[in-house]
């Protein structure tokens, strides 16, 4: 026992997010037992959790650019835009041209990364508020996606957009791949050489890091450069679930989804701290509570102020001020049980 | 199903307030004005079309302006209407202020106004009548269908439109009005797909898991794309949509006939682009002297899987 509370005290920051999403899973699951069955159906894994794995991927994916872009003190507020118009294209591409599969994926990300670059210069070059640079792009986006397609909703017919809608490999569904391969460069990336170190640098102090030789400017211009490529992956993922790119919802409120992963990984909006993977947890425990609220019959109208009851829990038993109120609480019982 | 709740059903589809005028054969021939949004949809041009078909039919003298989706287009037709000094005018509005300028410049050159398709906020008197369809007709139509195909006895999944969304609202009311008249049916679960084909496969999804597929009769979408949504969902949970599991909605989107002739929906309702003649009578009774009721409602047309295959050949 006491070796766990040790265990459990070196990094509080990891344990919090896993221990809230295991704590919400297995609540469920005592509540209802078929929640965390898996079956094995048609060659891939079925069950709400694996549900919860394929519907958290878009979002788990934009929060991971979201991480990087709040590691250097920024914000992408454009990222549910981005995924709107890069989904735009991506559909008019397969509708209109015989490009082939890759080269779609290949022009659909470059757009991605073409209006992250536009991001980076506005907030580092320009020095305008990240909030308000990224804001313009949040507000025009979806306008700019509609021009793309004409205003309606493009479907189309394209095997390789089925296999990554609802293909499985190993049993496994294509889009988790997509997503594992995504995180693991991304922590090779950022973990194995300096560029994480860096980035962080720049979000903790971008003054003193410059002064010590870091390129500061550039490297926000590539977080968020990183943001928009992340974002129109998920578009494509997105709009290969129903093989239709529907313009008006597509992506809509996900940068708020992606913020809240990215704090839920316990993260500061003031920069300095990149957590890639507890990022993913986050997004997960959004998932879940999503796909809770869906199967629990939980009237419509209750839907936002569950979630957020239960999120502003969530985040309170991670608070720091909540552990250190709890910590208090149990030094003075343990002083009364000696005064005693 | 008696016979009783047969003819229930049927007053309750058809509506109440669908009103026979007799057109005033006599009259000498009209001059009319219409002026449409535009033509922003398939729908709309159908609309278009069936009117001025009508419109041939009766033998009028009929003019046309398309909107090109702008107010002031719209009103600039109504002055030129006005000036011209046609018998009648009927106004599809785009929007629902700023007309009662205009309306009044119709109303002192005593010239009678019918709205159709949507209505508009101002002063009632400024126009005879309003013809269009209802959000809570829509509903019923659709569980009138249901209740038909099953029998009287279904569990249905209820997928809703965007919370607090008048159309939603109106088509989930319209709906239980009508089940709520069979004991042997009843919605057990219903939750927002906020109008979007992703929206309704991931609530489908999970009511797939926490009801059972097999424990669901039929899906209830409030459209058409949420319906599509729907059926990816319970063919991703191997069962056979529109056969396992019924699934009915609103809109007649184009994609949705294709769903429909792949055979994965059963039912969806169209808009009846067929106002211009209830228009037309209205306007024609008006001008015989007699009293036209505000507002008119024009039912919209079921689609099976039967045609869909032509009408998606037709739409796409």
């Amino acid at each position: 026992m006491k070796e766990r509370k040790k265990f459990l005290d070196i990094n509080p920051k990891i344990w919090g997010p896993i221990f809230s999403l295991v704590v919400i899973i297995v609540i469920m699951g005592i509540i209802d037992p078929g929640f965390i069955q898996i079956e094995f159906k048609d060659g891939r894994l079925y069950g709400s959790l694996i549900d919860i794995l394929v519907r958290a991927t878009p979002t788990a994916i934009i929060a991971l650019g979201m991480a990087v872009v709040i590691g250097t003190k920024g914000i992408d507020l454009s990222v549910g835009s981005v995924v709107a118009i890069c989904g735009a294209v991506a559909a008019v591409l397969i509708v209109e041209t015989q490009l082939p599969f890759f080269m779609v994926v290949i022009v659909s990300v470059l757009v991605g990364g073409g209006i992250g670059f536009l991001n980076g210069i506005m907030v580092s070059f320009i020095g305008i508020q990240p909030i308000i640079a990224t804001l313009i792009l949040m507000v025009s986006g979806r306008g700019i996606a509609q021009l793309v397609t004409g205003g309606r909703a493009v479907s189309f017919d394209s095997t390789a957009m089925d296999i990554i809608g609802s293909g499985a490999l190993l049993a496994i569904p294509v889009r988790l791949w997509i997503m594992t391969a995504l995180v693991l460069c991304t922590v090779l990336l950022l973990r194995k050489t300096a560029l994480g170190l860096f980035l962080e640098s720049v979000g903790a102090n971008a003054k003193a890091s410059r002064l010590l030789g870091i390129e500061a400017r550039m490297l926000k211009v590539i977080a968020y450069i990183f943001s928009g490529m992340c974002a129109a992956v998920a578009g494509m993922i997105l709009i290969a679930d129903v093989s239709t790119a529907e313009i008006n919802r597509l992506g809509l409120w996900l940068e708020l989804d992606a913020i809240l992963a990215v704090v839920l990984a316990g993260a500061s909006l003031n920069g300095g701290r990149i957590y890639l993977g507890l990022t993913i947890i986050g997004a997960l425990i959004i998932q879940t509570l999503t796909t809770i609220i869906f199967s629990s019959g939980v009237p419509v109208e209750y839907n936002l102020i569950v979630k957020a009851c239960i999120i502003l829990a969530v985040l309170l038993i991670q608070s720091e001020t909540t552990k250190n109120y709890v910590s208090q609480l149990r030094t003075k019982s343990l002083e009364n049980r000696h005064a005693e | 199903m008696n016979i009783s709740n047969l003819t229930k059903l049927i007053k309750i589809a058809v509506g109440t307030t669908v009103i026979a005028l007799s057109s005033a054969a006599s009259m000498a021939e009209l001059t009319i004005g219409f002026a449409q949004t535009g033509s922003e949809s398939g729908w709309r041009t159908a609309f278009t079309n069936a009117t001025k078909a009508e419109a041939e039919a009766r033998g009028y003298n009929f003019k046309f302006s398309d909107g090109q989706g702008k107010q002031e287009n719209q009103i600039k037709a109504i002055r030129s209407f006005i000036a011209q000094g046609v018998d009648g005018i009927v106004l599809a509005p785009l929007v629902t202020t700023g007309w009662d300028k205009v309306l009044k410049e119709a109303q002192r050159a005593k010239i009678p106004v019918v709205l159709v398709d949507r209505g508009l906020d101002s002063d009632p008197s400024l126009y005879v009548t309003s013809v269009g369809s209802d959000f809570t007709q829509e509903g019923a139509m659709i569980a009138a269908w249901l209740a038909v195909e099953t029998e009287g006895t279904c569990d249905i999944v209820e997928l809703q439109g965007a919370v607090g969304a008048d159309a939603a609202i109106k088509r989930q009311t319209g709906f239980a009005n009508v089940i709520e008249n069979f004991s042997g049916m009843k919605i057990i679960a219903s939750q927002t797909g906020s109008w979007s084909a992703t929206g309704g496969k991931e609530v489908m999804e999970s009511f797939l898991k926490s009801i059972g597929g097999e424990n669901i009769c039929a899906v209830w979408a409030h459209n058409d794309n949420m319906a599509i949504g729907a059926a990816q969902a319970i063919k991703e949970a191997g069962l056979k949509p529109s056969e396992d599991i019924l699934i009915g909605s609103v809109d007649a989107i184009a994609e949705i006939f294709k769903t429909m002739a792949d055979g994965e929906t059963n039912v969806t309702l169209e808009l009846s682009p067929y106002q211009g003649a209830a228009a037309f009578d209205a306007l024609e009774a008006h001008l015989a002297g007699k009293d036209v009721p505000k507002r008119i409602t024009v039912p919209g047309g079921l689609f099976y899987p039967e045609t869909a295959a032509e009408e998606w050949a037709k739409r796409k």
